[in-house]
């Protein structure tokens, strides 16, 4: 009867015997019930005005109306660099990847974004321009990510190599674009705010953060004393307080101990404190990972004639890094989702916006509406970082590398 | 987190101590000799402290400006400055942050619905220097319309919903105890899961203070199903601050709220303020007038500011009055009475002294 593998498996799966089968439908019919009870709020109940009222304080908070056009440059740049990025990947072939032009996952990411780009503009209640301005750039991620497939490997080896530098580059970009300066307006970080804020506080701890992380992780291991031991004092001096007080500390503090005016800006002092507190714990994740390198392949590089940086490098670093890298990514995750402690220190960020959106008396009690959109939000955010470490894990996999 | 409150609420008590031997240079001299206010000149922006998530008080538009009363006291002290409301930079602090926020000098004053309390005043407790109070709340009850309850008499035996760990449930086991009523109070965690039980019909009332059951009210399915008794259980006089050791930035402060509160008793508004001025400088026989809009006399200058900051004032937030009305009376979402919040001459608490 049940002739398809996909009814076979559903069978064999859910309802094997009479009780799996009663308990299958049992539970079925609860996810169905609450599915249904949440779609029923979401189209009739809920009023979605206050999302889309304040589309732009959630995704910039108070950043000047009259700038932000560099933001919207910024993203077109951004989604250029990753038409190209996604493009070359696909149309070079290397030993962890197929060499497929369009294979299944990116078939339906294509068909994710089109949709994303067609369906959410119009549902924020953006006008028109603001519309088009989407579909432009999703127009442009996808034209470059189509040329860049069909005609990447034509492209010269040394040009290809370059390309990764790309990422690095825009960042700075951006920083300067968002903060101004050089000819910009500056744009202060008091006015930086929403998904704008959380994502530029979460990448600057997390990219800061790691190659911290790793120092303090080797420091740990050395075996000069001062080292050793001022990197034992950060570690647990920051392991052993709450994110929550340090963050007080910086904000409160720094304003006593340094003359007024030389303190770092608010948002600043936070950026850093994020920095310190989840490089402490990257330290640890990357001392198991160093743990777990026997000994004997440190003896082997020397032995080969490599200095210790050397071998550090070339040998046990590479290996100890992949193991450390779904411990760090987890506290990555776990970063960005404190990112949300922010609010309690007066910034701004997607729950602070999100509180004082609540606060408005024109939308009180709309409180359903906004705690599920941020949700959705971070899980997106979260999505990607995990994505993007399990791509990583494929590639640095040795079973899959390049001889 | 009690430990690192207790901290805080010292911290300016340190400061106070480390910097008592210096603070005396900038103070002494006559005129107005002011280090805050020379640093918010130099600046060019007032850093304002406001909680930015209370309803009716501060929050974030969507056009990303501040709106609430507590917001136009910092516009209003920005006028007075500057000329220019928009010269507010503003902070939103939380309860616990705040007087550690002014007395590191991070803010230049607070506009934080903060109760003015004796430890709060002293110099032994946090040492804050308050102005005239903006917004005399209290502790209040609601109940729903229908259920017929009028007093707290009406409540024996009851429960009564409340956030738990406040003042809000000290103040109401107290008054319930003064007056002899047993009652079953529903302690939560969150205004939120406060909130959720009352429309729940889980207890029969909610306490908080009156602004704040006004505003939640305003988010209710059917507002006008819910009361408010006409109890006031605490005083929460919330009045905007400054740093002790700086009496000529605080006496600004006092002077440019009682202008606010003295253009609402002589008629003035943000409509006719240029008429008035207009009047005031044609008639010299109005001594009172001009002397307040600062057409004749140096009142500005006495206080370090522009002869014309009450003119600037008004003109960009309106008297006292067009302030309440907009942000929490009738014409918002709070719909509050004037209540205690009348002019003295109305039989309320807002009150100036002489501009002489």
């Amino acid at each position: 009867m049940a002739s398809h593998p996909a009814l076979k498996a559903i069978r064999r799966e859910l309802f094997a015997s009479r009780t799996d089968g009663l308990i299958s439908l049992g539970l079925l019919a609860l996810i169905g019930a609450s599915l249904l009870g949440l779609l029923r709020w979401a189209f009739l109940q809920a009023q979605w005005v206050v999302i889309q009222a304040n589309s732009t304080l959630f995704a910039v908070g108070r950043y000047p109306l009259d700038q932000q056009w560099r933001l919207w440059l910024l993203v077109a740049l951004l989604a250029m660099a990753s038409g190209l990025s996604w493009g070359l990947l696909r149309a070079i072939p290397r030993a962890d990847r197929s060499g497929v032009l369009w294979p299944l996952n990116d078939r339906i990411a294509l068909a994710l974004l089109a949709f994303l780009a067609s369906w959410a503009p119009a549902a924020l209640g953006l006008s028109v321009p603001l519309q088009a301005r989407w579909w432009l750039i999703t127009a442009l991620l996808l034209a470059i990510r189509w040329s860049a497939g069909r005609w990447g490997r034509r492209l010269p080896p040394r040009l290809l190599k370059l390309v990764p530098l790309i990422w690095p580059l825009l960042y700075l970009l951006g920083m300067a674009l968002i903060s101004g300066g050089l000819g910009l307006v500056r744009v202060p970080p008091s006015e930086w705010g929403g998904l704008l804020l959380t994502v530029l506080m979460a990448s600057f701890a997390i990219l800061a953060s790691f190659p911290l992380g790793v120092l303090m992780a080797l420091g740990r291991r050395s075996e000069l004393p001062l080292l050793r031991w001022g990197s034992v004092v950060y570690i647990e001096f920051v392991r052993g307080a709450p994110l929550i007080t340090l963050l007080f500390l910086g904000q409160n503090i720094l304003g006593f101990m340094l003359p007024g005016g030389l303190a770092p800006d608010r948002v600043w002092r936070a950026a850093w404190v994020l920095t310190f507190f989840c490089g402490a714990y990257v330290a640890e994740a990357v001392r198991a990972g160093l743990a777990s390198v026997p000994a004997g392949q440190q003896e082997a590089a020397r032995s080969l004639g490599l200095t210790v940086p050397q071998a550090l490098q070339q040998v046990v670093l590479p290996q100890a890094l992949r193991i450390a890298l779904p411990a760090t990514v987890g506290q990555f995750i776990s970063l960005l989702q404190d990112t949300t402690l922010l609010s309690l220190i007066g910034l701004l960020e997607l729950l602070g916006t999100a509180r004082t959106v609540m606060a408005n008396p024109d939308f009180l009690g709309l409180t359903a509406e906004v705690y599920l959109t941020l949700a959705v939000l971070f899980w997106c955010c979260c999505a990607a970082l995990g994505l993007g470490s399990r791509a990583l894990e494929r590639r640095l996999d040795p079973t899959h590398s390049p001889a | 987190m009690l430990q690192l409150r207790r901290l805080l609420s010292a911290s300016p008590l340190l400061l106070a101590l480390v910097m008592g031997g210096c603070a005396d240079e900038g103070s002494g001299g006559g005129g107005v000799q002011s280090e805050k206010m020379a640093t918010i000149r130099s600046r060019g922006k007032l850093v304002c402290g406001v909680d930015g998530k209370l309803p009716g008080f501060s929050f974030l538009g969507p056009d990303g400006t501040y709106s609430g009363l507590d917001a136009d006291t910092c516009r209003a002290m920005a006028a007075a400055l500057f000329g220019d409301p928009g010269q507010v930079e503003y902070r939103d602090l939380n309860s616990s942050e705040r007087f550690a926020a002014l007395a590191s000098g991070e803010v230049d004053m607070l506009a934080r619905n903060t109760t003015k309390t004796l430890s709060r005043d002293s110099a032994g407790g946090n040492g804050i220097s308050f102005g005239p109070t903006t917004f005399y709340d209290g502790q209040g009850m609601m109940v729903p319309a229908a259920s017929g309850i009028a007093s707290l008499k009406d409540l024996d035996g009851k429960p009564i919903c409340v956030e738990s760990g406040t003042t809000t449930e000290l103040n109401l086991a107290d008054r319930m105890r003064e007056q002899g009523i047993a009652y079953t109070p529903l302690k939560f965690q969150t205004g939120d899961q406060t909130y959720a039980a009352y429309l729940g019909k889980r207890c029969v009332a909610v306490t908080s203070d009156r602004s704040q059951l006004a505003a939640k009210r305003s988010g209710f399915p059917d507002p006008d199903q819910h009361v408010l008794l006409p109890v006031v259980m605490s005083k929460e006089p919330l009045t905007p601050a400054s740093i002790n050791g700086d009496p000529a930035w605080a006496d600004a402060i006092r002077w440019t709220v009682y202008a606010l509160f003295q253009a609402e008793e002589l008629g003035i508004t943000q409509a006719n303020v240029a008429e008035k001025l207009a009047e005031a400088k044609a008639n010299t026989n109005q001594a009172d007038l001009r002397r307040f809009l600062g057409v004749e006399g140096d009142f500005g200058k006495q206080l370090g500011l522009p002869a014309d900051f009450v003119v600037q004032a008004v003109t960009a937030v309106g008297n006292y009055g067009e302030i309440f009305e907009r942000n929490v009376g009738r014409a918002s979402a709070l719909k509050l009475d004037r209540a205690e919040n009348r002019q003295w001459t109305d039989g309320g608490l807002i009150y100036s002294p002489p501009f002489r």
